[in-house]
């Protein structure tokens, strides 16, 4: 205990000493939320641009019937070979002459956002008699989620994975690619103690990083957890476990820090992307959805958002907390039997 | 090899048929001594001879092909690595934690601490000791990597090549701090590539060449062994070619340009008979040097004057 205390003691003076290295893993996941909520704010960017054929103001029948719409943003252009030229380029999603009803336009047949606009525009042109005669609309009787709930969590998994992986992976194989680690050989420090005194030291940071940024957010952006917090830091917590676990199975042999940074990479791409952290994957091919529950990250992005957005308890999310540990399990036992000391 | 003559039952440190290949690369062929507890034990050899593969293998951070090795008549086991400090030719510590934290990390790892204050004195570390390890002089890192590795007050301690790299200052601070350490009974295996520095600290020596022990003992025996008499060294100019041809025919005389080609190097068991010869040919003996052969001569009649990579 005595020896695995010293490292994880000298570990953590390395940690917030290195204010550069420090700065950023705090910096880094604030920036991306304020990022984020500075584009969203107000029910965020309208989806589809129309160009306007004018040089001179909008009609005022367009103007009612089209850019009042809250997914349209109208933009006027003189030119209309150029406006034309924009559409086929899937920069613009519909060009509208500046005339009144009935309203003449161009659309890209091959261009989804253009198909969207135009029922969009069809849609306006009915009237609500019309409409309820061949649609009952539903709502949700519950608060609804807002964009920047729904991102939170999968911002705080991001920025765990990238500190955990990158954290974990780059000191490894440093201290390796240095001599440190087997200046710690030629003690009676075990390999065991040393991965625990890394992992925890690791875990800490993460945690104390992600409560004040957690704090933070919802001060500034004025959300809530609708579950227990106790709840998301125990959950939060197996989960960076888990991902630190996977980090370590790449430290575990690597030489250098360049091969580490390449493999670093090719876990966190397909981790970010996957893992549901920006949009959703429910459409996406049947192996991908298969594959994307062998990454650790798409089940805590699932749990932290049941949590934060659902207000579920730790014993809904069984199943993640059961394949996050089972993933624990097997990362650290590959990563314990592949450590080596030296290059 | 030679192992004749060691009783591997009274070295606290035995080492025995050590192997180790690289690949089809034979590193260590076949090395056996004994170091008894004690005694500044030197292992010297050109670079790449196997040196610091041999001491890594002994400390436990290399495996051997083969061989054996025994510490206190027995396998090396747990408590080997409490009992030993090792200091390696180069390596880093924690970049953020000062000279003092960095010391008090290593004792936390060893149940036999010393006082940290005591270490830090005796390496000469109370001026940097709050200073972060980046911020250190290499001599100063040295003597930080010494205090760590005395860090468990152990009994054998490992040096290779502490003092490379260092300026005359800092080796010789250096040198001062070994032997107070060999003074207190420790026993310390170093490696060196400095002749002068395994002179003046080794009692016992083993030089090492293409993995393979070629000389092992005492080094003032062995200079006697192998390096008879005096060596004479005159500026070249000072020597005529009359005087070199006579100086070929005398048997019991040999002679060469040292490495800068200004001085004539002349070996000679009979140094009267050698200086009266040189006086009756008018031999300027102005710049006249006689001194006896040392640990360097005897390296380099060993393993030879080319180059090694």
């Amino acid at each position: 205990m005595y020896r695995f205390w010293s490292i994880f003691v000298a570990r953590n003076k390395e940690y917030y000493r290195d204010r550069a290295s420090f700065g950023w893993n705090i910096m880094f996941p604030f920036l991306i939320i304020f990022g984020f909520a500075l584009l969203f704010q107000n029910g965020g960017q309208r989806p589809y641009k129309v160009a306007i054929l004018t040089s001179q103001s909008i009609h005022s029948a367009i103007q009612t019937q089209v850019c009042s719409h809250d997914f349209f943003s109208c933009i006027p252009i003189a030119d209309k070979e150029m406006a034309i030229d924009k559409l086929n380029h899937h920069q613009l999603d519909m060009v509208m002459e500046n005339l009144p009803q009935p309203f003449k336009y161009w659309i890209n047949a091959s261009a989804p956002k253009g198909i969207l606009s135009e029922s969009l525009l069809t849609r306006k042109a009915m009237s609500k008699d019309e409409l309820n005669q061949r649609l009952i609309k539903q709502t949700i009787n519950s608060k609804p989620v807002y964009y920047i709930e729904w991102l939170f969590p999968g911002i705080i998994s991001m920025g765990m994975m990238f500190s955990s992986l990158f954290g974990i992976g780059f000191t490894i194989v440093r201290y390796r690619q240095n001599g440190v680690l087997k200046r710690l050989k030629a003690t009676p420090l075990t390999s065991f103690e040393y991965l625990c005194a890394q992992i925890t030291s690791r875990l800490l940071m993460i945690l104390i990083t992600n409560i004040i940024l957690y704090f933070g957010c919802s001060w500034l952006l004025g959300f809530q957890c609708r579950g227990s917090l106790i709840h998301l830091l125990i959950f939060f917590t197996i989960g960076t476990i888990s991902v630190i676990s996977l980090g370590l199975i790449v430290a575990a042999r690597t030489k250098t820090e360049e091969l580490a940074h390449g493999l670093l990479n090719i876990i966190t791409w397909p981790m970010m992307f996957l893992s549901e952290v920006w949009f959703s994957i429910a459409d996406a091919p049947q192996w991908i959805k298969r594959f994307a529950l062998c990454l650790p990250l798409s089940h805590v992005t699932s749990g932290l958002r049941h949590i934060m957005n659902d207000g579920a308890h730790l014993f809904d999310l069984s199943s993640e907390i059961f394949y996050l540990s089972i993933m624990t399990i097997i990362f650290l036992f590959i990563g314990s039997i592949m450590f080596k000391w030296t290059q | 090899m030679r192992n004749s003559g060691i009783n591997f039952k009274t070295g606290r440190l035995t080492v025995k048929n050590l192997v180790k290949y690289y690949g089809k690369i034979c590193a260590v062929n076949n090395i056996s001594f004994s170091i008894a507890p004690g005694i500044c034990f030197g292992l010297l050899g050109p670079n790449g001879a196997g040196k610091t593969t041999t001491i890594e293998i002994i400390e436990g951070i290399t495996q051997p092909t083969s061989g054996e090795i025994l510490y206190n008549d027995a396998p090396r086991n747990r408590s080997f690595w409490e009992r030993i400090g090792v200091q390696f030719q180069s390596t880093e510590l924690f970049a953020f934690l000062t000279v003092r934290e960095s010391i008090q990390t290593f004792m936390r790892l060893y149940r036999n601490q010393v006082s940290l204050e005591q270490l830090v004195r005796i390496c000469s570390l109370e001026d940097i000791q709050h200073q972060e390890n980046r911020k250190i002089s290499g001599g100063q890192k040295q003597r930080l990597m010494l205090a760590i590795a005395l860090a468990n007050n152990p009994d054998l301690i490992f040096l290779d090549e502490p003092t490379t790299g260092l300026d005359p200052q800092s080796r010789r601070h250096l040198w001062e701090i070994v032997s107070a350490i060999k003074q207190k009974g420790k026993t310390i295996v170093l490696t060196t590539h400095y002749m002068e520095e395994a002179q003046i600290l080794c009692d016992e020596i083993i030089i090492v060449d293409k993995g393979k022990i070629i000389a092992q003992g005492i080094p003032e025996e062995l200079i006697t062994q192998k390096c008879a008499g005096q060596i004479i060294r005159l500026p070249q100019e000072n020597v005529s070619p009359h005087v070199r041809q006579l100086l070929d025919s005398n048997q019991h005389v040999t002679w060469h340009l040292d490495a800068t080609n200004k001085f004539i190097l002349i070996q000679t068991q009979t140094v009267n008979a050698c200086i009266e010869l040189l006086m009756n040919n008018q031999v300027d003996l102005s710049r006249l040097m006689i001194r006896p052969h040392n640990l360097e001569d005897l390296f380099l009649q060993l393993t030879g004057k080319a180059l090694r990579h």
